[in-house]
């Protein structure tokens, strides 16, 4: 596996977004010159159960078509999974997840077991509710990955999700800032602490 | 950074269900009759939707089973129209009494079809049972490794369908593809209408100038000649694939032919396999050279006509080779792909290769880096005379 290669895990519950995101994502990545993959796990589909889905991304074209195994992030959408899914697996000591919680990263950090460097928090939902009017973490989730993996470029990420929303949402402008602005507001305030 | 091959191509990210259905939109056939099966449906859904909208003026025809699908399908073409469709799995298999009529009566449908695993048990997700069953129907069969190699397919398919008369199936693994979203590139609609140009069916059933009996009743008198040139059309039809290749490298840049060599050349252990678990093969096989081992891979991409005389060729210098089939054949003996490559290196005085024969990921059971590493390990030792050639089919990643 080439070493610049990133893999993601989505975490999330059936109904939340996790595979619209990691959809999402790899489209918005591939408007900033990435080679990309998203894919779901497919499995039986019921409204809350625990789904995840994954994304790869690379400068390189991408032959690789097994699972995501040793994710370099974990996006958890919904913080209720940690109790109840192995959310760090595959991670090794220098794999990062991306939680939307309240609480501190040292908080989620002693809860998962793995070294406070390792986690970033962010209050998607808040953020959500606050500019969306709902809470859907999964689009501000996107800022608070573009932001951890530190070499990608917010602002194409933007530029591409506003086109895409834009074709969308033609009559309800409201609803494409507001996305925007959750993806803005998740990328500056994901933090490591 | 992403770039395009040809000059006027762009570049999008779909899976390969939507790029499938967009080059159905592109080719535009006169008739599209299907019924839906995961996970092949979205093909047909968002082709139906094109229709709906009016962004092309096929005749989609919503039939209640797969059975009418093909027959509906295959009708329309014998009608003298351009006509596909698409299926996996359950819905292939309830095609089967209509594959072998499109192909006996010589019509060049094109079907999209995603593999999935067959009943029962029952299994929604992917492997190559269901057309490996449909192997000897007459059918071309192309299979796909990702989300591009299906676009390319399924343009290449209609000319090779139409120029050889004979019907062709274009896959993708199930989910692997089907549902994996990538970055494919697309050509303008008017360089791929070009390049299939119109349908002109030498004899059809709607030319009321010159009216014919098909599908007539052939007994003891002229059934076995039938037989004998639709095998013919088969064999005739490498040099079809062959042009239409050269001519589709020509025009859009990408070289496609009936096997994709990969650092086969120098190569002492090989693996041969189909679909998208060459891409991961591929990484395991960069891995390996950086060791000094010299791994290399073929990818079956045209397994029906299957090129014995090229494989034998491409085959020939290699120490040891694991033949991967994602299908059993159940046969007490070796898996479908496993059968063909040694019958084509035997039938071509190809004997010092040592082969082995491995069945993997049936009903999407995952194979993975460390599983292909292993099997090139086993090669090693194989090739060096550490471990006896088995005469039985392996299996990778079951729990036996």
């Amino acid at each position: 596996m080439a070493a610049e290669m990133i893999e993601v895990r989505w975490h999330g519950r059936g109904g939340q977004g996790a595979k619209t995101a990691a959809l999402l994502f790899a489209q918005a990545v591939m408007a900033t010159g990435k080679y990309i993959q998203a894919f779901p796990e497919y499995g039986p589909e019921r409204m809350g159960a625990p789904v995840q889905s994954f994304n790869r991304v690379s400068g390189e074209p991408i032959t690789i078509h097994c699972g995501v195994t040793n994710p370099n992030f974990v996006v958890i959408l919904d913080p209720t999974l940690i109790d109840t899914v192995d959310v760090v697996e595959g991670i090794g000591a220098n794999g990062k997840v991306i939680v939307n919680t309240s609480f501190s990263a040292a908080d989620i950090a002693a809860k998962l077991g793995i070294a406070k460097e390792q986690v970033y928090v962010v209050n998607a939902s808040k953020i959500a509710t606050e500019t969306i009017g709902r809470n859907i973490p999964n689009t501000p989730m996107l800022g608070a990955l573009v932001k951890v993996i530190g070499d990608l470029d917010i602002k194409g990420v933007l530029d591409d999700t506003k086109k895409k929303l834009s074709v969308k949402f033609a009559k309800k402008p409201e609803v494409i800032d507001g996305n925007l602005t959750s993806i803005e507001r998740a990328y500056n305030e994901v933090k490591n602490v | 950074m992403i770039k395009t091959v040809y000059s006027k191509g762009k570049l999008v990210a779909k899976t390969g269900n939507e790029v499938m259905a967009e080059a159905m939109r592109q080719i535009e056939p006169d008739v599209v009759a299907a019924y839906p099966i995961t996970p092949a449906t979205e093909i047909v859904q968002i082709f139906s939707q094109f229709v709906a909208d009016g962004k092309v003026k096929t005749e989609f025809v919503a039939v209640e089973s797969e059975h009418s699908a093909m027959s509906a399908t295959l009708a329309a073409c014998a009608a003298g129209a351009r006509a596909m469709t698409g299926t996996s799995s359950q819905g292939l298999c309830l095609m089967w009494e209509m594959l072998n009529i499109a192909a006996g009566l010589r019509l060049p449908v094109v079907m999209a079809e995603v593999n999935r695993a067959i009943s029962a048990p029952i299994n929604i997700h992917g492997d190559q049972s269901d057309t490996m069953g449909a192997r000897d129907t007459g059918w071309i069969q192309i299979y796909s490794e990702n989300s591009q190699e299906a676009y390319d397919n399924m343009i290449q398919a209609i000319r090779i369908a139409e120029q050889a008369k004979l019907p062709a199936m274009v896959t993708t693994d199930g989910f692997i593809i089907s549902h994996c979203m990538e970055v494919a590139e697309v050509y303008p609609d008017e360089d791929v209408k070009k390049f299939i140009g119109e349908y002109k069916p030498e004899r059809f059933l709607l030319d009321i100038k010159r009216p014919y009996t098909l599908g007539s009743i052939e007994l003891q008198d002229y059934y076995f000649e039938h037989r004998w040139q639709l095998a013919q059309a088969m064999r005739d039809s490498t040099k079809v694939i062959a042009e239409v290749g050269a001519d589709f490298k020509k025009t859009f840049g990408r070289e496609y032919d009936f096997f994709e060599k990969y650092k086969l050349d120098d190569a002492e252990l090989a693996i041969v396999v189909i679909g998208s678990t060459a891409g991961t093969a591929k990484v395991v096989v960069d891995q390996l050279r950086e060791k000094g081992i010299k791994a290399g891979l073929l990818k079956v991409r045209v397994f029906r006509p299957f090129n014995g005389e090229q494989i034998a060729k491409d085959l020939a210098n290699i120490k040891a080779i694991a033949v991967l089939d994602k299908a059993d054949s159940c046969s007490g003996t070796f898996a479908p792909l496993f059968t063909d490559v040694a019958s084509a290196l035997y039938a071509n005085g190809i004997t010092t290769p040592k082969l082995v024969n491995y069945v993997y990921g049936l009903g999407g059971r995952e194979i993975g880096i460390k599983d292909l590493t292993d099997i090139y390990a086993a090669l090693g030792e194989i090739a060096s005379g550490k471990r006896a050639v088995s005469k039985n089919v392996e299996y990778c990643g079951v729990r036996i």
